[in-house]
Protein backbone atom coordinates (compact mmCIF):
# COMPACT_ATOMS: atom_id res chain seq x y z
CA UNK A 1 0.00 0.00 0.00
CA UNK A 2 2.80 2.44 1.30
CA UNK A 3 4.60 1.55 -2.09
CA UNK A 4 1.79 1.92 -4.70
CA UNK A 5 0.92 5.40 -2.39
CA UNK A 6 4.50 6.74 -2.85
CA UNK A 7 4.10 5.66 -6.38
CA UNK A 8 1.05 7.77 -6.94
CA UNK A 9 2.71 10.88 -5.22
CA UNK A 10 5.91 10.32 -7.22
CA UNK A 11 3.65 10.15 -10.39
CA UNK A 12 2.06 13.69 -9.67
CA UNK A 13 5.30 15.31 -9.25
CA UNK A 14 7.14 13.46 -12.47
CA UNK A 15 4.28 14.21 -14.94
CA UNK A 16 4.38 18.17 -13.56
CA UNK A 17 0.51 17.69 -12.17
CA UNK A 18 1.99 18.62 -8.58
CA UNK A 19 3.95 21.99 -10.26
CA UNK A 20 0.84 23.31 -12.27
CA UNK A 21 -1.24 22.80 -9.23
CA UNK A 22 1.39 24.61 -6.91
CA UNK A 23 1.54 27.08 -9.73
CA UNK A 24 -1.81 27.54 -10.48
CA UNK A 25 -2.55 28.02 -6.27
CA UNK A 26 0.20 30.55 -6.21
CA UNK A 27 -1.55 32.58 -9.09
CA UNK A 28 -4.85 32.18 -7.53
CA UNK A 29 -3.70 33.95 -4.00
CA UNK A 30 -1.73 36.02 -5.23
CA UNK A 31 -4.63 37.79 -7.48
CA UNK A 32 -6.73 37.58 -4.25
CA UNK A 33 -4.49 38.98 -2.28
CA UNK A 34 -3.90 41.94 -4.46
CA UNK A 35 -8.00 42.51 -5.25
CA UNK A 36 -8.50 42.17 -1.73
CA UNK A 37 -6.04 44.90 -0.57
CA UNK A 38 -7.49 47.58 -3.16
CA UNK A 39 -10.93 47.04 -2.13
CA UNK A 40 -9.86 47.35 0.98
CA UNK A 41 -7.67 50.32 0.56
CA UNK A 42 -10.20 52.09 -1.20
CA UNK A 43 -13.07 51.35 1.33
CA UNK A 44 -10.69 52.50 4.03
CA UNK A 45 -9.95 56.08 2.43
CA UNK A 46 -13.75 56.19 1.44
CA UNK A 47 -14.31 56.12 5.52
CA UNK A 48 -16.09 52.72 5.40
CA UNK A 49 -17.00 50.94 8.80
CA UNK A 50 -14.32 48.65 10.01
CA UNK A 51 -16.81 46.28 10.72
CA UNK A 52 -18.55 46.65 7.11
CA UNK A 53 -14.95 45.73 5.98
CA UNK A 54 -14.70 42.94 8.09
CA UNK A 55 -17.94 41.74 6.79
CA UNK A 56 -17.43 42.48 3.32
CA UNK A 57 -14.17 40.64 3.29
CA UNK A 58 -15.56 37.67 5.38
CA UNK A 59 -17.84 37.51 2.21
CA UNK A 60 -15.29 37.78 -0.23
CA UNK A 61 -13.60 34.48 1.17
CA UNK A 62 -16.77 33.05 0.79
CA UNK A 63 -16.70 33.57 -2.42
CA UNK A 64 -13.00 32.34 -2.87
CA UNK A 65 -13.69 29.52 -1.31
CA UNK A 66 -16.54 28.62 -3.15
CA UNK A 67 -15.15 28.71 -6.42
CA UNK A 68 -12.13 27.09 -5.22
CA UNK A 69 -14.68 24.19 -3.65
CA UNK A 70 -15.12 23.42 -7.46
CA UNK A 71 -11.83 23.85 -8.64
CA UNK A 72 -11.05 21.37 -5.81
CA UNK A 73 -13.46 18.52 -6.63
CA UNK A 74 -12.59 18.96 -10.22
CA UNK A 75 -8.88 18.11 -9.40
CA UNK A 76 -10.13 15.59 -6.98
CA UNK A 77 -11.90 14.48 -9.72
CA UNK A 78 -9.80 14.19 -12.21
CA UNK A 79 -6.68 12.80 -10.01
CA UNK A 80 -8.73 10.24 -8.88
CA UNK A 81 -10.93 8.90 -11.92
CA UNK A 82 -8.29 8.08 -14.00
CA UNK A 83 -6.05 6.22 -11.13
CA UNK A 84 -7.41 3.09 -11.41
CA UNK A 85 -8.98 2.98 -14.93
CA UNK A 86 -5.92 3.82 -17.11
CA UNK A 87 -4.03 1.16 -15.26
CA UNK A 88 -7.04 -1.48 -16.05
CA UNK A 89 -7.11 0.00 -19.80
CA UNK A 90 -3.77 0.10 -20.64
CA UNK A 91 -2.49 -2.96 -19.04
CA UNK A 92 -0.37 -1.44 -16.28
CA UNK A 93 -2.50 -3.29 -13.50
CA UNK A 94 -1.47 -6.67 -15.38
CA UNK A 95 1.88 -6.63 -14.37
CA UNK A 96 1.03 -4.63 -11.17
CA UNK A 97 -1.63 -7.39 -9.88
CA UNK A 98 -0.21 -10.60 -10.91
CA UNK A 99 2.61 -9.57 -7.82
CA UNK A 100 1.67 -10.46 -4.25
CA UNK A 101 -0.20 -7.39 -4.13
CA UNK A 102 -3.77 -6.96 -2.78
CA UNK A 103 -6.38 -5.22 -4.82
CA UNK A 104 -7.32 -3.62 -1.70
CA UNK A 105 -3.94 -2.36 -0.66
CA UNK A 106 -3.37 -1.40 -4.45
CA UNK A 107 -6.97 0.61 -3.90
CA UNK A 108 -5.70 2.18 -0.70
CA UNK A 109 -2.23 3.08 -1.92
CA UNK A 110 -3.90 5.17 -4.67
CA UNK A 111 -5.95 6.57 -2.64
CA UNK A 112 -3.42 7.73 0.23
CA UNK A 113 -1.30 9.09 -2.32
CA UNK A 114 -3.80 11.14 -4.02
CA UNK A 115 -5.07 12.12 -0.83
CA UNK A 116 -1.75 13.53 0.16
CA UNK A 117 -1.55 15.48 -3.13
CA UNK A 118 -4.99 16.69 -3.07
CA UNK A 119 -5.13 18.10 0.69
CA UNK A 120 -1.38 19.21 -0.19
CA UNK A 121 -2.93 21.68 -2.55
CA UNK A 122 -6.00 22.20 -1.26
CA UNK A 123 -5.35 22.59 2.04
CA UNK A 124 -2.17 24.68 1.17
CA UNK A 125 -3.66 26.95 -1.07
CA UNK A 126 -6.76 27.72 1.33
CA UNK A 127 -4.15 27.83 4.20
CA UNK A 128 -2.39 30.36 1.88
CA UNK A 129 -5.57 32.35 0.72
CA UNK A 130 -6.37 32.67 4.13
CA UNK A 131 -3.46 34.43 5.79
CA UNK A 132 -2.48 36.72 2.74
CA UNK A 133 -6.08 38.47 2.71
CA UNK A 134 -5.63 38.38 6.97
CA UNK A 135 -2.25 40.50 6.08
CA UNK A 136 -3.73 42.82 3.82
CA UNK A 137 -7.14 43.32 5.38
CA UNK A 138 -6.83 42.83 8.80
CA UNK A 139 -9.69 39.98 8.82
CA UNK A 140 -8.85 36.63 9.89
CA UNK A 141 -11.92 34.14 10.47
CA UNK A 142 -12.49 33.05 14.16
CA UNK A 143 -11.31 29.51 13.16
CA UNK A 144 -8.60 28.75 10.69
CA UNK A 145 -8.19 24.88 10.48
CA UNK A 146 -11.90 24.85 10.37
CA UNK A 147 -12.24 25.45 7.13
CA UNK A 148 -9.37 23.86 5.37
CA UNK A 149 -10.18 20.55 6.91
CA UNK A 150 -13.75 20.88 5.37
CA UNK A 151 -12.34 21.91 2.35
CA UNK A 152 -9.90 19.13 2.21
CA UNK A 153 -12.95 16.71 3.58
CA UNK A 154 -15.00 17.91 0.41
CA UNK A 155 -12.08 16.86 -1.97
CA UNK A 156 -11.62 13.69 -0.19
CA UNK A 157 -15.36 12.25 -0.20
CA UNK A 158 -15.06 13.49 -4.23
CA UNK A 159 -11.80 11.49 -4.32
CA UNK A 160 -13.14 8.61 -2.88
CA UNK A 161 -16.53 8.70 -5.05
CA UNK A 162 -14.17 9.28 -8.43
CA UNK A 163 -12.37 5.97 -7.16
CA UNK A 164 -15.34 4.03 -6.86
CA UNK A 165 -15.84 5.28 -10.42
CA UNK A 166 -12.59 4.44 -11.84
CA UNK A 167 -13.00 0.48 -10.77
CA UNK A 168 -15.87 0.15 -13.46
CA UNK A 169 -15.96 3.47 -15.77
CA UNK A 170 -13.36 4.47 -18.21
CA UNK A 171 -11.44 7.66 -17.44
CA UNK A 172 -13.11 10.17 -18.69
CA UNK A 173 -16.61 9.18 -18.06
CA UNK A 174 -15.91 8.83 -14.16
CA UNK A 175 -14.49 11.93 -13.92
CA UNK A 176 -17.58 13.79 -15.70
CA UNK A 177 -20.02 11.83 -13.31
CA UNK A 178 -17.93 12.77 -9.80
CA UNK A 179 -18.30 16.50 -11.48
CA UNK A 180 -21.88 16.37 -11.88
CA UNK A 181 -22.43 14.31 -8.66
CA UNK A 182 -20.52 17.25 -6.93
CA UNK A 183 -22.87 19.72 -8.44
CA UNK A 184 -26.00 18.29 -7.87
CA UNK A 185 -25.05 17.78 -4.08
CA UNK A 186 -24.30 21.33 -4.09
CA UNK A 187 -28.01 21.59 -6.12
CA UNK A 188 -29.91 19.98 -3.70
CA UNK A 189 -28.25 21.27 -0.55
CA UNK A 190 -29.53 25.12 -2.26
CA UNK A 191 -32.77 23.84 -3.06
CA UNK A 192 -33.16 22.41 0.75
CA UNK A 193 -31.96 26.15 2.17
CA UNK A 194 -34.69 27.94 -0.62
CA UNK A 195 -37.33 25.55 1.38
CA UNK A 196 -36.60 26.17 5.08
CA UNK A 197 -36.86 29.99 3.77
CA UNK A 198 -40.60 29.32 1.95
CA UNK A 199 -41.57 26.59 5.00
CA UNK A 200 -41.04 29.14 7.44
CA UNK A 201 -44.07 31.43 5.46
CA UNK A 202 -45.65 28.23 4.25
CA UNK A 203 -46.05 25.78 6.58
CA UNK A 204 -46.36 22.14 4.66
CA UNK A 205 -44.76 23.02 1.77
CA UNK A 206 -41.50 20.77 2.65
CA UNK A 207 -38.56 20.83 0.76
CA UNK A 208 -35.32 20.10 3.31
CA UNK A 209 -35.81 16.32 2.42
CA UNK A 210 -34.34 17.14 -1.00
CA UNK A 211 -31.21 18.86 0.90
CA UNK A 212 -31.62 16.10 3.65
CA UNK A 213 -31.24 13.27 0.69
CA UNK A 214 -28.22 14.86 -0.95
CA UNK A 215 -26.40 15.25 1.91
CA UNK A 216 -26.80 11.57 2.66
CA UNK A 217 -25.70 10.08 -0.75
CA UNK A 218 -22.68 12.78 -1.33
CA UNK A 219 -21.72 15.08 1.88
CA UNK A 220 -19.64 17.40 -0.16
CA UNK A 221 -22.91 19.94 0.75
CA UNK A 222 -23.05 19.28 4.23
CA UNK A 223 -19.39 19.85 4.16
CA UNK A 224 -19.26 23.31 2.65
CA UNK A 225 -21.33 24.37 5.03
CA UNK A 226 -18.37 24.17 7.66
CA UNK A 227 -16.45 25.50 4.98
CA UNK A 228 -18.80 28.94 5.20
CA UNK A 229 -19.48 28.90 8.67
CA UNK A 230 -15.69 28.58 9.35
CA UNK A 231 -14.97 31.80 7.52
CA UNK A 232 -17.96 34.37 8.85
CA UNK A 233 -17.40 36.64 11.88
CA UNK A 234 -18.94 35.46 15.08
CA UNK A 235 -21.33 39.15 14.89
CA UNK A 236 -22.51 38.20 11.44
CA UNK A 237 -23.54 34.34 12.25
CA UNK A 238 -25.19 36.03 15.46
CA UNK A 239 -27.20 38.78 13.65
CA UNK A 240 -28.47 36.59 10.90
CA UNK A 241 -29.04 33.28 12.25
CA UNK A 242 -32.75 32.44 12.56
CA UNK A 243 -33.98 35.53 9.78
CA UNK A 244 -35.54 33.31 7.00
CA UNK A 245 -33.45 34.64 4.18
CA UNK A 246 -30.45 35.22 5.27
CA UNK A 247 -30.91 30.80 6.26
CA UNK A 248 -32.15 30.62 2.61
CA UNK A 249 -28.34 31.98 1.60
CA UNK A 250 -26.19 29.15 0.38
CA UNK A 251 -23.34 31.34 1.43
CA UNK A 252 -24.36 31.50 4.69
CA UNK A 253 -24.12 28.70 7.61
CA UNK A 254 -25.95 29.74 10.60
CA UNK A 255 -24.32 26.85 12.15
CA UNK A 256 -21.36 24.59 12.04
CA UNK A 257 -22.29 20.60 10.46
CA UNK A 258 -23.63 18.24 13.01
CA UNK A 259 -21.78 15.66 14.65
CA UNK A 260 -24.07 13.45 13.30
CA UNK A 261 -23.65 14.50 9.67
CA UNK A 262 -19.82 14.41 10.16
CA UNK A 263 -19.84 11.00 11.67
CA UNK A 264 -22.25 9.70 8.40
CA UNK A 265 -19.53 11.51 5.97
CA UNK A 266 -16.97 9.43 7.71
CA UNK A 267 -18.74 6.42 7.86
CA UNK A 268 -19.99 7.66 4.07
CA UNK A 269 -16.10 7.79 3.03
CA UNK A 270 -15.46 4.10 4.48
CA UNK A 271 -18.47 2.81 2.96
CA UNK A 272 -17.71 3.69 -0.37
CA UNK A 273 -14.06 2.94 -0.12
CA UNK A 274 -15.46 -0.69 0.75
CA UNK A 275 -17.86 -0.80 -2.03
CA UNK A 276 -14.83 0.43 -4.51
CA UNK A 277 -12.52 -2.82 -2.71
CA UNK A 278 -15.19 -4.71 -3.48
CA UNK A 279 -15.99 -3.81 -6.44
CA UNK A 280 -12.00 -3.62 -7.75
CA UNK A 281 -11.87 -7.22 -6.17
CA UNK A 282 -14.62 -8.80 -8.61
CA UNK A 283 -13.04 -7.07 -11.80
CA UNK A 284 -11.94 -9.57 -14.32
CA UNK A 285 -8.76 -8.28 -16.08
CA UNK B 1 16.52 -23.13 -4.10
CA UNK B 2 14.85 -26.56 -3.10
CA UNK B 3 13.76 -28.57 -5.90
CA UNK B 4 10.47 -30.26 -5.37
CA UNK B 5 8.40 -32.69 -7.43
CA UNK B 6 5.67 -31.26 -7.01
CA UNK B 7 4.34 -29.80 -10.14
CA UNK B 8 4.17 -26.15 -9.84
CA UNK B 9 1.31 -25.54 -12.11
CA UNK B 10 -1.83 -28.37 -11.68
CA UNK B 11 -4.83 -27.72 -13.55
CA UNK B 12 -7.63 -29.45 -13.63
CA UNK B 13 -10.79 -29.43 -15.74
CA UNK B 14 -10.41 -25.35 -15.72
CA UNK B 15 -13.41 -23.83 -17.08
CA UNK B 16 -13.79 -19.64 -18.22
CA UNK B 17 -16.33 -18.37 -19.90
CA UNK B 18 -17.17 -15.07 -20.97
CA UNK B 19 -20.55 -14.57 -21.80
CA UNK B 20 -21.52 -16.91 -24.86
CA UNK B 21 -17.81 -17.61 -25.48
CA UNK B 22 -16.11 -21.11 -23.61
CA UNK B 23 -12.33 -19.15 -23.63
CA UNK B 24 -11.32 -22.60 -21.63
CA UNK B 25 -13.60 -25.81 -21.86
CA UNK B 26 -12.23 -28.09 -19.41
CA UNK B 27 -8.67 -27.82 -19.12
CA UNK B 28 -6.11 -30.29 -17.50
CA UNK B 29 -2.46 -30.19 -17.53
CA UNK B 30 0.89 -29.98 -15.57
CA UNK B 31 4.20 -28.11 -15.43
CA UNK B 32 6.87 -30.15 -13.93
CA UNK B 33 9.65 -27.81 -11.96
CA UNK B 34 12.47 -27.08 -13.67
CA UNK B 35 11.12 -27.58 -17.00
CA UNK B 36 10.67 -25.06 -20.48
CA UNK B 37 6.88 -26.27 -20.79
CA UNK B 38 5.33 -24.79 -24.34
CA UNK B 39 2.20 -23.79 -23.89
CA UNK B 40 0.86 -23.84 -28.11
CA UNK B 41 -2.39 -23.15 -29.70
CA UNK B 42 -4.09 -20.69 -32.61
CA UNK B 43 -4.89 -17.16 -31.42
CA UNK B 44 -8.28 -17.32 -29.07
CA UNK B 45 -7.28 -20.59 -27.80
CA UNK B 46 -7.25 -19.51 -24.80
CA UNK B 47 -3.46 -19.45 -23.53
CA UNK B 48 -3.67 -16.08 -22.13
CA UNK B 49 -6.98 -16.85 -20.52
CA UNK B 50 -5.15 -19.68 -19.07
CA UNK B 51 -2.03 -17.69 -17.50
CA UNK B 52 -4.83 -14.73 -16.41
CA UNK B 53 -6.81 -17.72 -14.27
CA UNK B 54 -3.42 -18.99 -13.26
CA UNK B 55 -2.35 -15.99 -11.35
CA UNK B 56 -5.92 -14.62 -10.17
CA UNK B 57 -6.19 -12.02 -11.99
CA UNK B 58 -9.57 -13.65 -13.43
CA UNK B 59 -11.67 -15.76 -11.89
CA UNK B 60 -12.30 -19.57 -12.92
CA UNK B 61 -16.10 -20.16 -14.24
CA UNK B 62 -15.35 -24.22 -12.97
CA UNK B 63 -12.73 -26.34 -12.67
CA UNK B 64 -10.10 -26.08 -9.60
CA UNK B 65 -5.96 -26.29 -9.89
CA UNK B 66 -2.73 -24.81 -7.86
CA UNK B 67 0.06 -22.72 -8.30
CA UNK B 68 3.61 -23.48 -6.72
CA UNK B 69 1.14 -25.89 -4.66
CA UNK B 70 -1.29 -22.94 -3.63
CA UNK B 71 -4.63 -22.46 -4.74
CA UNK B 72 -4.68 -20.46 -8.05
CA UNK B 73 -4.66 -16.74 -7.38
CA UNK B 74 -2.35 -17.10 -3.88
CA UNK B 75 -0.67 -14.11 -2.55
CA UNK B 76 2.69 -15.49 -0.94
CA UNK B 77 2.43 -18.05 -4.69
CA UNK B 78 2.61 -15.05 -6.44
CA UNK B 79 5.51 -14.09 -4.78
CA UNK B 80 7.36 -16.54 -6.58
CA UNK B 81 6.32 -16.01 -10.00
CA UNK B 82 7.47 -13.57 -12.54
CA UNK B 83 5.17 -13.07 -15.06
CA UNK B 84 5.52 -11.43 -18.76
CA UNK B 85 1.67 -10.42 -19.99
CA UNK B 86 0.97 -10.11 -23.59
CA UNK B 87 -0.89 -7.09 -23.54
CA UNK B 88 1.41 -4.60 -21.22
CA UNK B 89 2.66 -1.34 -20.30
CA UNK B 90 5.11 -0.24 -17.71
CA UNK B 91 3.93 3.05 -16.31
CA UNK B 92 5.22 5.33 -18.69
CA UNK B 93 6.80 8.34 -16.41
CA UNK B 94 8.83 5.53 -14.88
CA UNK B 95 12.87 5.35 -16.02
CA UNK B 96 13.48 1.30 -16.64
CA UNK B 97 15.20 1.11 -13.60
CA UNK B 98 12.64 2.42 -11.46
CA UNK B 99 10.26 -0.66 -12.85
CA UNK B 100 12.62 -2.97 -11.33
CA UNK B 101 12.74 -0.87 -7.89
CA UNK B 102 8.92 -0.91 -7.83
CA UNK B 103 8.60 -4.88 -8.53
CA UNK B 104 11.28 -5.49 -6.09
CA UNK B 105 9.72 -3.62 -3.52
CA UNK B 106 6.30 -5.57 -4.64
CA UNK B 107 8.10 -8.97 -3.99
CA UNK B 108 9.64 -7.89 -1.00
CA UNK B 109 12.90 -8.05 -2.64
CA UNK B 110 16.13 -7.01 0.12
CA UNK B 111 17.81 -4.23 -0.36
CA UNK B 112 21.20 -5.05 -0.46
CA UNK B 113 23.03 -5.27 -3.83
CA UNK B 114 19.57 -3.93 -5.23
CA UNK B 115 21.08 -1.66 -7.57
CA UNK B 116 23.63 -3.94 -8.76
CA UNK B 117 21.09 -6.79 -9.44
CA UNK B 118 18.97 -4.05 -11.27
CA UNK B 119 22.14 -3.33 -13.26
CA UNK B 120 21.89 -7.38 -14.11
CA UNK B 121 18.52 -7.54 -14.92
CA UNK B 122 19.32 -5.18 -17.78
CA UNK B 123 22.19 -6.40 -19.27
CA UNK B 124 20.94 -9.99 -19.33
CA UNK B 125 18.02 -8.04 -21.39
CA UNK B 126 20.16 -5.84 -23.03
CA UNK B 127 19.13 -2.70 -21.72
CA UNK B 128 22.09 -1.89 -19.43
CA UNK B 129 22.64 1.66 -21.71
CA UNK B 130 18.45 2.53 -20.90
CA UNK B 131 18.99 2.27 -17.05
CA UNK B 132 17.70 5.92 -17.09
CA UNK B 133 15.38 6.22 -19.55
CA UNK B 134 12.07 6.66 -19.24
CA UNK B 135 9.51 3.96 -20.55
CA UNK B 136 7.45 5.97 -22.65
CA UNK B 137 10.74 7.03 -24.59
CA UNK B 138 10.81 2.89 -25.48
CA UNK B 139 10.14 0.80 -28.47
CA UNK B 140 7.70 -2.15 -27.99
CA UNK B 141 10.46 -4.62 -28.16
CA UNK B 142 12.59 -2.53 -25.78
CA UNK B 143 9.58 -2.75 -23.49
CA UNK B 144 8.94 -6.61 -24.00
CA UNK B 145 12.61 -6.94 -23.26
CA UNK B 146 11.95 -4.74 -19.60
CA UNK B 147 9.01 -6.96 -19.26
CA UNK B 148 11.71 -10.02 -19.28
CA UNK B 149 14.10 -8.35 -17.18
CA UNK B 150 10.99 -7.89 -14.89
CA UNK B 151 9.63 -11.45 -14.79
CA UNK B 152 13.28 -12.23 -14.07
CA UNK B 153 13.54 -10.12 -11.13
CA UNK B 154 14.55 -12.27 -7.89
CA UNK B 155 14.87 -15.42 -9.33
CA UNK B 156 11.22 -16.86 -9.04
CA UNK B 157 10.51 -20.86 -9.24
CA UNK B 158 8.10 -19.90 -11.92
CA UNK B 159 8.00 -17.82 -14.77
CA UNK B 160 5.08 -17.31 -16.96
CA UNK B 161 5.90 -15.42 -20.79
CA UNK B 162 2.82 -14.92 -23.31
CA UNK B 163 4.33 -14.16 -26.05
CA UNK B 164 7.16 -12.57 -24.78
CA UNK B 165 8.99 -12.46 -28.57
CA UNK B 166 5.68 -11.35 -30.44
CA UNK B 167 7.60 -7.50 -30.54
CA UNK B 168 11.50 -8.79 -30.95
CA UNK B 169 13.41 -8.68 -33.94
CA UNK B 170 15.50 -12.17 -34.78
CA UNK B 171 18.50 -11.50 -32.52
CA UNK B 172 15.75 -10.81 -29.26
CA UNK B 173 14.66 -14.12 -29.92
CA UNK B 174 17.47 -15.62 -29.66
CA UNK B 175 18.98 -13.83 -26.19
CA UNK B 176 15.30 -15.26 -24.67
CA UNK B 177 16.00 -18.35 -25.67
CA UNK B 178 19.31 -18.19 -24.31
CA UNK B 179 18.14 -16.44 -21.20
CA UNK B 180 15.20 -19.12 -20.78
CA UNK B 181 18.15 -21.79 -20.46
CA UNK B 182 19.68 -20.17 -18.20
CA UNK B 183 16.78 -19.83 -16.06
CA UNK B 184 15.88 -23.31 -16.29
CA UNK B 185 19.83 -24.08 -15.30
CA UNK B 186 19.10 -22.24 -12.30
CA UNK B 187 15.95 -24.36 -11.40
CA UNK B 188 12.89 -22.46 -12.42
CA UNK B 189 10.40 -23.49 -14.30
CA UNK B 190 9.06 -21.84 -17.52
CA UNK B 191 5.59 -21.52 -18.74
CA UNK B 192 6.14 -20.09 -22.39
CA UNK B 193 2.73 -19.50 -24.36
CA UNK B 194 3.29 -19.03 -27.71
CA UNK B 195 1.91 -19.67 -31.17
CA UNK B 196 5.19 -19.76 -32.76
CA UNK B 197 6.20 -23.11 -33.45
CA UNK B 198 10.04 -23.14 -34.08
CA UNK B 199 10.04 -20.94 -31.12
CA UNK B 200 8.78 -23.75 -28.96
CA UNK B 201 10.31 -26.72 -30.53
CA UNK B 202 13.79 -25.13 -30.22
CA UNK B 203 13.85 -24.58 -26.21
CA UNK B 204 10.57 -26.49 -24.85
CA UNK B 205 11.51 -29.57 -22.93
CA UNK B 206 7.76 -30.52 -23.00
CA UNK B 207 4.22 -28.89 -24.87
CA UNK B 208 0.98 -28.77 -24.80
CA UNK B 209 -1.34 -28.01 -27.46
CA UNK B 210 -4.20 -26.17 -26.84
CA UNK B 211 -7.53 -25.82 -28.77
CA UNK B 212 -10.70 -24.04 -28.23
CA UNK B 213 -10.02 -24.15 -24.88
CA UNK B 214 -8.66 -27.55 -24.43
CA UNK B 215 -5.51 -29.57 -24.38
CA UNK B 216 -5.59 -31.83 -27.15
CA UNK B 217 -2.17 -33.17 -26.61
CA UNK B 218 0.64 -32.96 -23.90
CA UNK B 219 3.78 -34.71 -23.71
CA UNK B 220 7.50 -34.56 -24.89
CA UNK B 221 8.19 -33.12 -27.93
CA UNK B 222 8.85 -36.41 -29.67
CA UNK B 223 5.90 -37.83 -28.43
CA UNK B 224 3.71 -34.54 -29.33
CA UNK B 225 5.51 -34.20 -32.88
CA UNK B 226 4.42 -37.43 -33.39
CA UNK B 227 6.89 -40.86 -34.56
CA UNK B 228 9.64 -41.17 -36.76
CA UNK B 229 8.20 -41.77 -40.43
CA UNK B 230 10.11 -43.08 -43.41
CA UNK B 231 7.82 -42.10 -46.12
CA UNK B 232 8.87 -44.05 -49.77
CA UNK B 233 7.06 -42.72 -52.86
CA UNK B 234 6.35 -44.87 -55.39
CA UNK B 235 4.37 -47.02 -58.04
CA UNK B 236 1.09 -48.49 -56.03
CA UNK B 237 1.73 -51.68 -54.49
CA UNK B 238 -0.58 -55.06 -55.02
CA UNK B 239 -2.00 -56.28 -51.63
CA UNK B 240 0.10 -59.38 -51.72
CA UNK B 241 3.25 -56.88 -52.36
CA UNK B 242 1.98 -54.74 -49.44
CA UNK B 243 1.49 -58.02 -47.08
CA UNK B 244 5.10 -59.08 -47.62
CA UNK B 245 6.23 -55.91 -46.56
CA UNK B 246 4.98 -56.25 -42.60
CA UNK B 247 8.52 -57.59 -41.51
CA UNK B 248 9.23 -53.70 -41.76
CA UNK B 249 6.81 -52.66 -39.10
CA UNK B 250 3.27 -50.92 -39.01
CA UNK B 251 2.34 -49.25 -42.59
CA UNK B 252 -0.20 -46.86 -44.10
CA UNK B 253 -0.85 -46.13 -47.61
CA UNK B 254 -1.25 -42.48 -47.91
CA UNK B 255 -2.17 -41.56 -52.13
CA UNK B 256 1.20 -41.85 -53.77
CA UNK B 257 3.13 -42.90 -50.24
CA UNK B 258 3.76 -45.71 -48.23
CA UNK B 259 4.34 -44.98 -44.80
CA UNK B 260 6.16 -47.23 -42.26
CA UNK B 261 6.21 -46.15 -38.67
CA UNK B 262 9.56 -46.32 -36.57
CA UNK B 263 11.48 -47.80 -39.07
CA UNK B 264 15.22 -47.73 -38.11
CA UNK B 265 17.26 -45.72 -40.32
CA UNK B 266 19.74 -48.96 -41.07
CA UNK B 267 17.06 -50.72 -42.31
CA UNK B 268 15.76 -48.28 -45.07
CA UNK B 269 18.32 -49.75 -47.50
CA UNK B 270 16.72 -53.28 -46.82
CA UNK B 271 13.55 -51.83 -47.64
CA UNK B 272 14.20 -50.24 -50.68
CA UNK B 273 15.71 -53.84 -51.73
CA UNK B 274 12.61 -55.45 -50.83
CA UNK B 275 10.59 -52.86 -52.89
CA UNK B 276 12.93 -53.57 -55.95
CA UNK B 277 12.50 -57.23 -55.48
CA UNK B 278 8.57 -56.88 -55.68
CA UNK B 279 9.08 -54.54 -59.33
CA UNK B 280 8.16 -51.14 -57.64
CA UNK B 281 9.66 -48.16 -59.06
CA UNK B 282 10.52 -45.71 -56.33
CA UNK B 283 10.69 -42.07 -56.55
CA UNK B 284 11.64 -40.74 -53.71
CA UNK B 285 12.42 -42.29 -49.44
CA UNK B 286 12.41 -39.68 -46.90
CA UNK B 287 12.74 -40.64 -43.57
CA UNK B 288 12.02 -37.68 -40.65
CA UNK B 289 9.95 -36.87 -38.00
CA UNK B 290 6.64 -35.74 -38.96
CA UNK B 291 7.23 -31.53 -38.63
CA UNK B 292 5.65 -29.70 -35.57
CA UNK B 293 3.71 -27.37 -37.99
CA UNK B 294 1.80 -30.63 -39.85
CA UNK B 295 0.95 -32.25 -36.40
CA UNK B 296 -0.41 -28.85 -35.17
CA UNK B 297 -2.81 -28.08 -37.70
CA UNK B 298 -3.97 -32.44 -37.42
CA UNK B 299 -4.42 -31.74 -33.79
CA UNK B 300 -6.15 -27.80 -34.13
CA UNK B 301 -8.73 -29.74 -37.01
CA UNK B 302 -7.14 -28.54 -39.82
CA UNK B 303 -6.36 -31.18 -42.95
CA UNK B 304 -3.00 -30.43 -43.55
CA UNK B 305 -2.14 -29.19 -46.70
CA UNK B 306 -1.61 -31.38 -49.59
CA UNK B 307 2.16 -32.55 -50.39
CA UNK B 308 3.29 -31.41 -53.74
CA UNK B 309 2.92 -34.44 -56.03
N1 LIG C 1 -12.12 -10.21 -21.33
C1 LIG C 1 -12.72 -10.99 -22.25
N2 LIG C 1 -14.02 -10.81 -22.54
C2 LIG C 1 -14.62 -11.58 -23.45
N3 LIG C 1 -14.04 -12.57 -24.13
C3 LIG C 1 -12.75 -12.80 -23.88
C4 LIG C 1 -12.03 -12.03 -22.93
N4 LIG C 1 -10.77 -12.50 -22.89
C5 LIG C 1 -10.70 -13.50 -23.77
N5 LIG C 1 -11.89 -13.70 -24.36
C6 LIG C 1 -12.20 -14.74 -25.36
O1 LIG C 1 -11.68 -15.95 -24.92
C7 LIG C 1 -11.10 -16.67 -25.99
C8 LIG C 1 -9.66 -17.02 -25.67
O2 LIG C 1 -8.89 -15.84 -25.65
P1 LIG C 1 -7.36 -15.81 -25.26
O3 LIG C 1 -6.96 -14.39 -25.14
O4 LIG C 1 -7.14 -16.65 -24.07
O5 LIG C 1 -6.67 -16.46 -26.53
P2 LIG C 1 -5.12 -16.72 -26.82
O6 LIG C 1 -4.96 -18.18 -26.93
O7 LIG C 1 -4.27 -16.02 -25.84
O8 LIG C 1 -4.96 -16.08 -28.27
P3 LIG C 1 -3.74 -15.25 -28.92
O9 LIG C 1 -2.81 -16.25 -29.53
O10 LIG C 1 -4.42 -14.47 -29.97
O11 LIG C 1 -3.13 -14.42 -27.87
C9 LIG C 1 -11.28 -15.81 -27.23
O12 LIG C 1 -12.41 -16.29 -27.92
C10 LIG C 1 -11.54 -14.44 -26.68
O13 LIG C 1 -12.40 -13.74 -27.52
MG1 LIG D 1 -2.91 -14.56 -25.93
Amino acid sequence: MITIARLTIGEAARRRILWVLVILAAIAVGITGWGVDRLVTLARENGTAEFQIQFGVSQILIFIAFQFTFVLAMTAAFLGSPAIASDLESGIALALLARPLRRTSYLLGRWLGLAVVLVAYGGGSALLAILVVGRVSGYTPPSVLMPIVYLSAEGLVVLTLSLLLSTRLPPIGAGAIAVVAFGLSWMAGAIERVGLAITASNPGVNLEIVGQVGRALLPTDGLWRGVVYGLEPGIVIAAASGQPLAEANPFFAASPPTVGFLAWAVTWVLLVTLLAAFSLRRREL
Amino acid sequence: MTRSTEPVIDVTDLRKRYGRVDALAGLTMAVQPGEIFGFLGPNGAGKTTTVKLLLGLARPSGGRGTLLGEPLGDREARRRVGYLPELFRFQPWLRAREVLALHADLIGLPGADRARRFEDSLGLVGLADRAGSAVGTFSKGMQQRLGLGVALLGEPALVILDEPTSALDPIGRIDVRAILRTARERGAAIFLNSHLLSEVEQVCDRVAIVDRGRVVAEGTLAAVLGAQETRVRCEAVDPAGLASLAAFGPLRVEGRELVFVDLLEPRVPDLVAALVDLGVRIQAVVSGRESLERRFLELVGHPPPEAPT
